[in-house]
């Protein structure tokens, strides 16, 4: 018999517990998904849910930033247990890399993001929020694989590149049947662009309360996301 | 007992291939373990023990281990290696050990310092083999 990996058996088990699983994509880099994901984690966990962050972008990690996440390290348990904050059990890569690059090819990042799927012990989750990485690469495709029951919140800018980028990946996740939740648009310059369902304006003050959430959750940025969420049914 | 983890990936992967091989009786598991996540045997095999009552269909599978060394070839410069004599502090072992893709970040090749190598082999837990009666 051919040699088998048998971590992809028990993914599933890991994910049964978890409600929804959305996960935040966008395909263009710098357009704010790593934001957008940290500021949606703590909402939702503020407003009283079960909620889990994974930062799936191993190239270019930076969740821990936002968060201000110091001193974490997942607990041994049957597996690793996300440590906790502000309410948000966190998982990433930069827990194992000391926050030193990660230089890994494709099939290398696929390695990794299976390996923290089979032994990451989510528990139960009304919300598992995944911060993608730009593009349709690995980790993409092995989110489509894997957790089944993803849905898509895609964000974009005003700019023409970032909404052509979109557009293709709308086009490739409805050919893949994977739910689109809702589009957001960052940056924007306040006027709902059509066939987004919600606009969040540029917040200058958004760079201050990077690594400080309850800074985070008092930004227009939040504010304007928390409009966004519910309006797309979440909070 | 990051160990549990991959153990009930064993056992489950065991089992369901057993079934859809519809072999009735499973005898016997080969699981690799590659060098470089450096698995503890004994707590593997104490994990195995505890979730057979799980998995009633492994009850009577014996697991035997096969130790297999890692082997690395650079893409930068061509060269094959092994893990000994590769430096790296106790944390790193631990982290390469959770996530093996870890040693892109800490080791390099001996050769040309590169990061930029493959696993060729012994990277991590896999089953080689089962064998039982249909």
């Amino acid at each position: 018999m051919k040699s088998l990996d048998p971590r992809p058996s028990v993914i599933e088990e890991r994910l049964k517990k978890v409600k929804r699983i959305i996960a935040v994509t966008g395909w263009k880099g710098g357009i704010g998904k790593s934001v957008t994901a940290c500021a949606m984690a703590l909402l939702l966990a503020k407003k009283g849910y079960r909620t889990g962050l994974f930062d799936l972008d191993f190239a270019g990690a930076s969740d821990h930033i936002i968060l201000g996440a110091r001193g974490l390290f997942p607990r041994e348990e049957k597996g690793l247990e996300p440590p906790s904050l502000e309410g948000v059990k966190f998982m990433s890569v930069v827990f194992f890399s000391e926050n030193k690059a990660v230089p890994l090819r494709g099939a290398n990042v696929s390695d990794a993001i299976i390996e923290l799927l089979a032994i990451t012990q989510w528990g139960e989750l009304d919300f598992l929020v995944l911060d993608m990485p730009p593009g349709i690469n690995d980790a993409a495709l092995d989110v489509i694989r894997f957790a089944r029951k993803a849905e898509v919140l895609a964000v974009t800018t005003p700019s023409v590149i970032a909404r052509d980028v979109l557009a293709r990946s709308l086009a490739l996740y409805r050919r893949l049947k994977v739910p689109i939740l809702g589009v957001v648009e960052n940056m924007a310059a306040g006027v709902k662009p059509k066939g987004a369902a919600a606009a969040i304006r540029r917040d200058r003050g958004l760079e201050k309360a990077i690594g400080r959430p309850s800074a985070l959750l008092k930004t227009a940025f939040a504010a304007d996301l928390g409009r966004a969420l519910r309006s797309l049914g979440l909070l | 007992m990051h160990e549990w983890a991959l153990a009930e990936s064993v056992i489950k992967t065991a089992v369901e291939y057993a079934g859809a091989e519809k072999i009735t009786k499973l005898k016997e598991t080969g699981v690799v373990f590659g060098e470089l996540q450096a698995i503890d045997k004994e707590i593997f095999i104490f994990a195995l023990e505890e979730l057979r009552t799980q998995f009633p269909a492994a009850k009577a599978c014996k697991f035997r281990i096969i130790k297999q060394p890692a082997a690395f070839r650079c893409k930068a410069c061509t060269r094959e290696f092994t893990l000994k004599g590769l430096k790296k502090t106790k944390a790193e072992a631990e982290f390469i050990h959770f996530v093996p893709e870890m040693a892109h970040t800490f080791l390099k090749c001996p050769g040309c310092k590169s990061p930029d190598f493959e696993i060729i082999a012994g990277r991590g837990v896999s089953i080689k083999y089962m064998k039982g009666s249909r």
